[in-house]
């Protein structure tokens, strides 16, 4: 066991065993906190490999596969992100490239190599889908904590059950959206989004967890449209945390010369 | 080999190519590359094309390809080999064609240092189909005839350099050969010629004087950039040759390609939710300083300015404001002999793009407007793809040039208006 692998499991024996032990958090805002760094910032950077299956309201499916690098540059705060496409062959090794900026715009480059065009993006409505399936940029990169006011609705035995209701609610296609957390790994295990009317027609949920380095993380999700029927099944291999990305990797140098890490 | 039998060829290999795997683990490129470690990929593609008139100087076909694209790049050590290259049979050149897109070596033989040796394609500025400051070649036959926007760009034989530090980072490309643009010369392409004084084609050929020798004939594209935040600042440099053959020679009457240095710089940031660009250049025409000589284009002040944002969902709009000015028109309008139509002063363009995602993404409606106020003409392209599957993309479109007059920038290439559809396979 590395000396990293034996403080994060230390650090779980610390701040995990509480929770099993059955000391229910009370407090939702640091309930969501949890459940966003569980989410969103394991380690301080991490890699995997992506594939998006695709199946619209009449079975047809389509792949999108990419790998995907992040760096935290602090936990909860700001981060880097560097998408590598693998599939369909029309965006094959195109990079796109995001610094997210909690509280602001993001900032978005597109690398397209048949060009060599360092293309950078408008930060579009971050509620709009990520390359074509039925996850939102929003899914992808964590919707910021602060949009939204939190209610905890209920504690189960294995969820603390989140009520979310967005403080600018024009700017979003949802009412509110309710989120299942898993008590012992605050990973977010279910979120049902109900439209202006208070109809659900939006889930997205964890299938399979897995844990990697001592961070449990989402192996297989699936988010599904209920309105049109389509749904997007998510799969994650090669999961890797701690890999010592360099911030200068989520520059315009390797946008042009992608690293090996990405490529492979 | 002829071009019938190069067609069989193809046409024999598109169900070889677009056969389904047998399982998504171990598709042919991945079978190569666990046994070789080389990445392989390739497409097949066709794209058919008719003009929309009848043009007396060219055919009605603009566009036939059958094309053939193989990629493959390897990991040499820190090195990394990568080669694109096509071959391409012009139904309407009646020739098959071989392209060699790229052959590289890149490799980061310092921590702050990288290198590209060889051909590839190089891009850089600000500006969405507009260049200024990017000077490297392009194939504008390839653009006007429906082909996939990646052919805009032309290979360049160079080494490029680039240095990175905190301060900025520096690329220098280096080409012991001028590489010229695929300009619209004729042959397949119809265009106005002053000294006919009226739209001409395969009759009247451009064949220019090439530069051919190796580290004289040579250029040089400098750029110093640097990003603080969203705010992307760049300043660029190049010595070299005018793109296209903008000078006659007064003792040959042949057409060459005149000395050029550009100066310019470009910032990009974000702004108001949306994406803001600006960029100029000087274009010192080096062998007319002074607007004197009336058979080279004279030296020009560039600039653009262009604002993109989201303006629904899936639908994002852009627009760039571009002019082009005259230096020492004085001196240039004396020098024009008596009769010869004038440039103006200066000359404006307004682009517009339009892209719209449907479908899961799938299917991409877009649309990229040139339209010029001043001299009152345009081309407009839109375009429609859609994915049939991972590896079947439909391709349909059509090229509209409209002018006033036959003699101005857009409106000389009114005859070549045309519409094209194409359907490509990938490996």
């Amino acid at each position: 066991m590395s000396s990293r692998l034996f403080f994060s499991a230390l650090f779980s024996l610390v701040f995990v065993l509480p929770a099993l032990a059955g000391d229910d958090l009370t407090d939702v805002n640091e309930i969501v906190n949890r459940a966003n760094l569980a989410a969103y910032y394991a380690g301080d950077d991490g890699r995997a490999e992506v594939t998006l299956t695709i199946t619209d309201n009449q079975d047809r499916k389509r792949t999108r596969q990419f790998v995907i690098l992040r760096k935290d540059l602090e936990d909860g705060g700001e981060q880097l992100f560097y998408v590598y496409f693998k599939k369909p062959s029309d965006v094959r090794k195109m990079v796109f490239m995001v610094h997210k900026h909690p509280g602001r715009d993001d900032d978005r480059w597109l690398y397209l190599p048949a060009l060599d065009l360092v293309k950078r993006i408008a930060a579009a409505d971050k509620r709009t889908s990520f390359v074509g399936s039925h996850y939102l940029y929003e899914d992808v990169s964590g919707r910021g904590i602060d949009e939204d006011i939190h209610e905890l609705e209920k504690t189960t035995d294995t969820y603390y059950v989140v009520k979310n209701t967005p403080k600018k609610p024009d700017e979003v296609e949802f009412s509110s959206y309710t989120v299942w957390i898993d008590k012992k790994t605050f990973i977010p295990m279910k979120t049902e989004y109900l439209d202006k009317n208070g109809k659900k027609y939006r889930v997205v949920e964890a299938l399979e967890v897995q844990r990697f380095e001592g961070h449990p993380t989402v192996t297989v999700s699936r988010a599904s449209d209920l309105e049109s029927g389509g749904s997007t099944l998510a799969e994650f291999k090669a999961i890797k945390y701690d890999i010592g990305l360099k911030e200068d990797i989520f520059s315009e140098r390797y946008l042009r010369r992608p690293p090996r890490e990405a490529r492979r | 080999m002829s071009l019938r039998a190069v067609f069989a060829l193809l046409l024999f290999l598109f169900p070889v190519l677009s056969a389904p795997p047998v399982r998504a683990a171990s598709s042919l490129p991945e079978r190569i590359y666990d046994s070789t470690g080389i990445e392989i990929n390739g497409f097949a593609e066709t794209v058919l094309g008719t003009r929309l008139t009848n043009d007396p100087v060219e055919k009605q076909l603009s566009a036939a390809d059958l094309r053939l694209r193989l990629e493959a790049s390897r990991d040499l050590g820190e090195t990394l080999l990568t080669f694109k290259g096509d071959l391409n049979a012009d139904g309407v050149r009646e020739e098959m064609e071989g392209d060699l897109r790229e052959l590289s070596l890149s490799l980061s033989p310092l921590p702050f240092m990288d290198l590209k040796l060889g051909r590839a394609v190089f891009t850089w500025g600000t500006g969405d189909l507009l260049f200024i400051n990017d000077t490297f070649a392009k194939d504008w036959q390839s653009f006007f005839i429906g082909r996939s926007e990646e052919y805009l760009k032309y290979p360049n034989t160079a080494l490029k350099v680039s240095l990175f530090s905190d301060l900025a980072d520096l690329d220098i490309i280096y080409s012991p050969l001028f590489g010229d643009s695929r300009h619209i010369s004729g042959e397949r392409l119809s265009y106005y010629n002053p000294m006919a004084g009226r739209i001409v084609g395969r009759e009247m050929e451009i064949d220019p004087d090439e530069p051919n020798r190796f580290f004289r004939d040579d250029e040089l594209h400098l750029r110093l950039s640097r990003t603080l935040g969203g705010l992307e600042l760049a300043l660029y440099g190049y010595s070299g040759f005018w793109q296209e053959p903008e000078g006659v020679s007064a003792v040959t009457g042949r057409p060459f390609y005149p000395r050029l240095n550009v100066w310019g710089g470009s910032v990009r940031k974000d702004l108001l939710g949306g994406i803001v660009s600006a960029e100029a250049g000087w274009y010192d025409s080096r062998d007319n300083p002074d607007a004197h000589d009336p058979l080279i284009r004279p030296s020009e002040f560039r600039w653009l300015i262009g604002y993109e944002h989201e303006l629904a969902r899936e639908l994002t709009g852009s627009v760039q404001y571009y002019v082009e000015t005259i230096q020492d028109y004085g001196n240039y309008r004396q020098a024009l002999p008596t009769g010869a139509p004038a440039r103006d002063e200066s000359t404006g363009t307004v682009t517009l793009r339009l892209t719209k995602l449907l479908l899961n993404q799938d299917l991409t409606l877009s649309l990229f407007v040139y339209y010029s106020p001043d001299r009152d003409d345009g081309y407009a392209r839109p375009r429609i793809s859609y994915r049939l599957s991972d590896r079947w993309l439909l391709t349909v479109g059509a090229n509209l040039f409209w002018g006033r007059n036959d003699n101005t920038f857009w409106g000389q290439f009114q005859d070549n208006t045309n519409i094209y559809a194409g359907l490509r396979v990938s490996m």
